[in-house]
């Protein structure tokens, strides 16, 4: 266990980041773009619980920051998935490019 | 020769740093994929396996309680629920259409930037790591989340649950049909889309049938 450095589980969680990062700026599709925000997400739970256990052990907060944001991220996915689905029918398609109005 | 056998050595140290790799690299090449290739399913099917190896990462961390919450509300829950938004708007066997080759660039450019800003902090700054035991259990986690003392959690824990019920009915009241007529101004633009799509699909007939 303490023979991998904590700067190297910190940049496995980096590049999870950029990755989901790439995806957002390159992806148009708007479930696609939800799916990049989730490994965004999941690289910041990674963040929290190695700082949690690595330099505060005596400590439980990054484990509460953890769980409160996969709960937020489940209620962000439901709500982006209902509005996708909204937008789905009124424009028969999900690219961002295409919704460019905000009427409906 | 010799740094090489060295580097080799220091990387077969224990079974535990083996793992590691294993694991970061499944991650990571499952989350690149999941974001590279462009038929919308396969990218859900492979987030859905870094998200599993986000949750083996964290069995890895031996934070078992997180890893069991991972499983159940990322792997159960929200890839199940994306999966079933693109069974419902798209045809899952057509292939998202490319994008613009400046875009791909810069972005690969700007992300590429970011990373190594990122790497050079992380490998510059010099982590102090703590000797005490992590000790984390369901029970201490229950007792501090409804602890309304110092270091409490009990406020946060009310907020996420009137933000899930928030969420909930912000769900339903979206994705809500509209009755018809009885609205007004939305079911009339509504209703002139309608027309208007209607009279194109005529038109588009009419064509086809002339020549």
């Amino acid at each position: 266990m303490n023979d991998v450095p904590i700067s190297h589980i910190l940049f496995v969680s980096t590049a999870l980041f950029f990755i989901g990062m790439y995806g957002l700026f390159t992806r148009r599709n708007m479930i696609t773009m939800l799916m990049a925000i989730e490994l965004i997400l999941n690289s910041v739970n990674i963040n929290f619980v190695v700082f949690n256990k690595y330099l505060y052990p005596e400590k439980l907060d990054g484990i509460f920051f953890t769980i409160f944001i996969i709960t937020i991220a489940a209620a962000e996915a439901a709500v982006a998935i209902a509005i996708i689905i909204n937008l789905y029918r009124s424009h028969r398609s999900i690219d961002v490019e295409k919704a460019s109005e905000m009427k409906w | 020769m010799e740094s090489v056998s060295w580097y080799l050595g220091s990387f077969k140290m224990s079974a535990s740093a083996i793992i590691f790799y294993i694991i970061s690299a499944f991650i990571l090449g499952a989350g690149m994929l999941a974001m590279m290739t462009r038929k919308i399913f396969r990218s859900a099917i492979w987030l859905l396996f870094s998200l599993i190896g986000v949750a083996a990462l964290y069995f890895w961390l031996q934070v078992e309680f997180i890893a069991a919450v991972q499983i159940i509300v990322y792997v159960g829950g929200i890839v199940v629920l994306i999966i079933f938004s693109i069974f419902l708007t798209q045809q899952s066997g057509n292939e998202m259409p490319k994008q613009p080759l400046k875009r791909t660039i810069a972005s690969v450019l700007s992300v590429l930037f970011g990373f190594g800003l990122t790497f050079l902090q992380i490998w510059k700054y010099d982590f102090q790591p703590s000797t005490k035991n992590f000790d984390w259990s369901v029970s201490k986690i229950g007792s501090q989340m409804l602890g309304t003392k110092a270091g409490g959690y009990a406020l946060p824990f009310e907020v996420v649950s009137m933000l899930l019920l928030a969420a909930m009915i912000g769900c339903i009241v979206i994705a809500m049909k509209t009755p018809g007529p009885s609205t007004n101004g939305k079911a009339k633009n509504r209703d002139l889309e309608t027309i208007r799509e209607g009279s194109e699909t005529e038109i588009t007939i009419n064509e086809i049938t002339g020549t």
